[in-house]
């Protein structure tokens, strides 16, 4: 109750800040319009159906990727985790690979794949792809050897094994990598559509700079933390959801 | 009549054979376990009970040849049932899917699972808890779980690895006495581990007290109390304390050896407990 107390407290500072400062001229306004002044906008923009507009668009892409990213990352990963030679054998070129930014390859992205689309997806899905790749593969490895052992004695092996064993248990990893990748993709979402977009929330964002529209432009800001914030609690539900049993204690 | 379990020649070593280096877990162990009977297996900490064990699993390969029913094991199968010390249900299944995992291992058809499921559930006194997952409960109903799946395909025999050494005494003593009932009720043969002496006396008709590594049989006591022991007061029986004093010494020198072999060199640190079992012996006695 006291922390709430304290949590409301501490954003609507934040807000009374926002909404003062530029009022009595110690920010310049034009960088940074009133609280209030955002709020007119991103309602303006909800109404006109344009936010949606844009939204609709990034999401189009987010999901693409993500799946993409899913499609390879989860399958790779299961290969990884099961197989120690596999593993060993990208090991190198993974860890190089993991840490080479979305960003610092969006040029290369673009000459391979030009200005369109397609790039974008690419970015999307080399953010996304390894914390999938990652939880996928650790998930795997480090199923419970007596579970294993319990379910071989019942004479479960190979495919049935897998299914029935080794997935649902690495299953709770996999939905966190899945969560991690939807963060890493909204983080990107603006760097994809930096270039050769004409829609979308990250368009959104620089276009409105470009043209000085700068309630516009925080408008899109707030909008794309709340999107993505959203699309994060969505994804937290359905894993809950689908992993009641971790959670199970008490009752 | 043929026995049950057929335990002949069996030994086991681990990391490269004979070969220097390599640990001997198991050295030349033949045993006969009856139709229907309930074996106890005693020793110390180490000494390769988990490993006879699951060598009969046919989880772990090892020289010799292991007949169960007259058939030759080669690996696992459903003609047997292992019941582990850390009870290994599968926690995103609930109580009563956990129990019909061996069922469709079986191929049983749905339709028919969830009642024979349900049945062993009810055997083992958790009916009404169907439906909740593992981690809502208690150790001692876990191991009810853990027992109920191992029952619910038929198996022939149940190989049990100190099922109840992770419980508390109540709850111990408790599943000691229902599963003699369920014993009593099934008929199975079980070759059950333990290195807790009164619990070997109060279940088996026979009790194999084993040496310390390498494991091998040191001798087989008979346990002439009178049946049922259910519900009767045997534990405090003068043939009970006697039985117990005797174990105990048979058993007194190969714990100390044991500690001896943890203490000095152990080629895999950590996996063997001489403590643990010299402190449980040591309970069981004063
Ligand atoms: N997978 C393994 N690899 C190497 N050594 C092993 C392995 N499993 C067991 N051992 C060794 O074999 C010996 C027998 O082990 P085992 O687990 O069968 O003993 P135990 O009698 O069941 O002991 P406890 O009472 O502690 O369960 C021990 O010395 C142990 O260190
Ligand atoms: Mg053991």
């Amino acid at each position: 109750m006291r922390g709430l107390l304290l949590r409301v407290s501490v954003a609507l500072g934040l807000l009374a800040l926002w909404e003062g400062l530029p009022r009595i001229g110690l920010v310049n306004p034009n960088f940074l319009p009133p609280a209030s002044e955002v709020a007119r906008t991103l309602w303006k923009l909800l109404v006109s159906g344009e936010l949606l507009r844009h939204a609709w668009v990034s999401l189009d892409r987010i999901l693409l990727g993500l799946a993409v990213s899913i499609l390879v990352g989860v399958p790779l990963g299961i290969f990884m985790g099961s197989w120690k030679t596999f593993e060993r054998t990208l090991d190198g070129p993974l860890q190089a690979g993991r840490q080479v930014s979305a960003i610092a390859l969006f040029p290369v992205f673009i000459l391979f794949f030009g200005i369109g689309e397609l790039s974008k997806v690419v970015i999307i899905f080399w953010a996304s792809v390894w914390p999938i790749l990652l939880n996928t593969t650790i998930g795997v490895k480090t199923v419970d050897p007596v579970l294993i052992r319990s379910a071989r004695s019942m004479s479960a092996r190979g495919a049935t094994l897998f299914r029935k064993v080794v997935l649902p248990a690495a299953a709770p990893a996999i939905f966190t990598g899945i969560r991690l990748g939807a963060a890493y993709a909204f983080m990107v979402l603006v760097a994809a559509e930096m270039i050769g977009a004409n829609a979308g929330l990250g368009f959104l964002v620089l276009n409105s700079q470009e043209v000085f529209k700068i309630p516009e432009m925080y408008a899109a800001i707030v909008a794309l933390a709340t999107f993505g914030l959203g699309v994060n609690k969505l994804l937290y539900h359905l894993e809950r959801r689908a992993t009641v049993w971790r959670e199970a204690g008490g009752t | 009549m043929q026995p049950s379990i057929d335990i002949r020649n069996v030994s086991k070593s681990y990391g490269g054979g004979t070969a220097p280096g390599g640990l001997l877990a198991l050295d030349d162990v033949s045993l006969q376990v009856g139709q229907g009977e309930f074996l106890a297996i005693l020793g110390p900490s180490g000494c390769g009970k988990s490993t006879l064990l699951h060598v009969v699993a046919g989880l772990t390969p090892a020289r010799g040849e292991i007949l169960v029913q007259g058939k030759k094991v080669t690996g696992p199968g459903l003609d047997r049932g292992v019941v582990f010390q850390d009870y290994a249900l599968f926690p995103w299944r609930t109580a009563l899917d956990n129990v019909a995992f061996g069922l469709e291992m079986k191929k049983v058809p749905r339709h028919l699972r969830a009642a024979s499921a349900y049945k062993y559930l009810k055997m083992v006194g958790l009916a009404g808890f169907e439906d909740r997952y593992p981690a809502q409960l208690s150790g001692g109903m876990k191991q009810r779980v853990a027992i109920a799946r191992a029952l619910a395909f038929d198996p022939e025999v149940l190989l049990m690895d100190e099922p109840f050494a992770a419980l508390d005494a109540q709850t111990r003593e408790i599943l000691q006495t229902e599963l003699l009932r369920i014993w009593e009720q099934t008929g199975k043969t079980i070759l059950f581990v333990t290195h807790a002496i009164d619990e070997a006396i109060y279940l088996a008709q026979r009790v194999v007290v084993m040496t310390a590594r390498p494991g091998r049989i040191k001798q087989i006591v008979d346990i002439d109390l009178p049946w049922p022991r259910v519900d009767s007061d045997v534990r405090s029986s003068r043939p009970f304390a006697l039985l117990r004093h005797r174990i105990w010494e048979l058993l007194a020198g190969e714990v100390e050896k044991a500690q001896h072999l943890a203490s000095s060199r152990d080629p895999v640190p950590g996996r063997s407990r001489g403590g643990v079992a010299a402190d449980a012996v040591a309970q069981e006695v004063v």
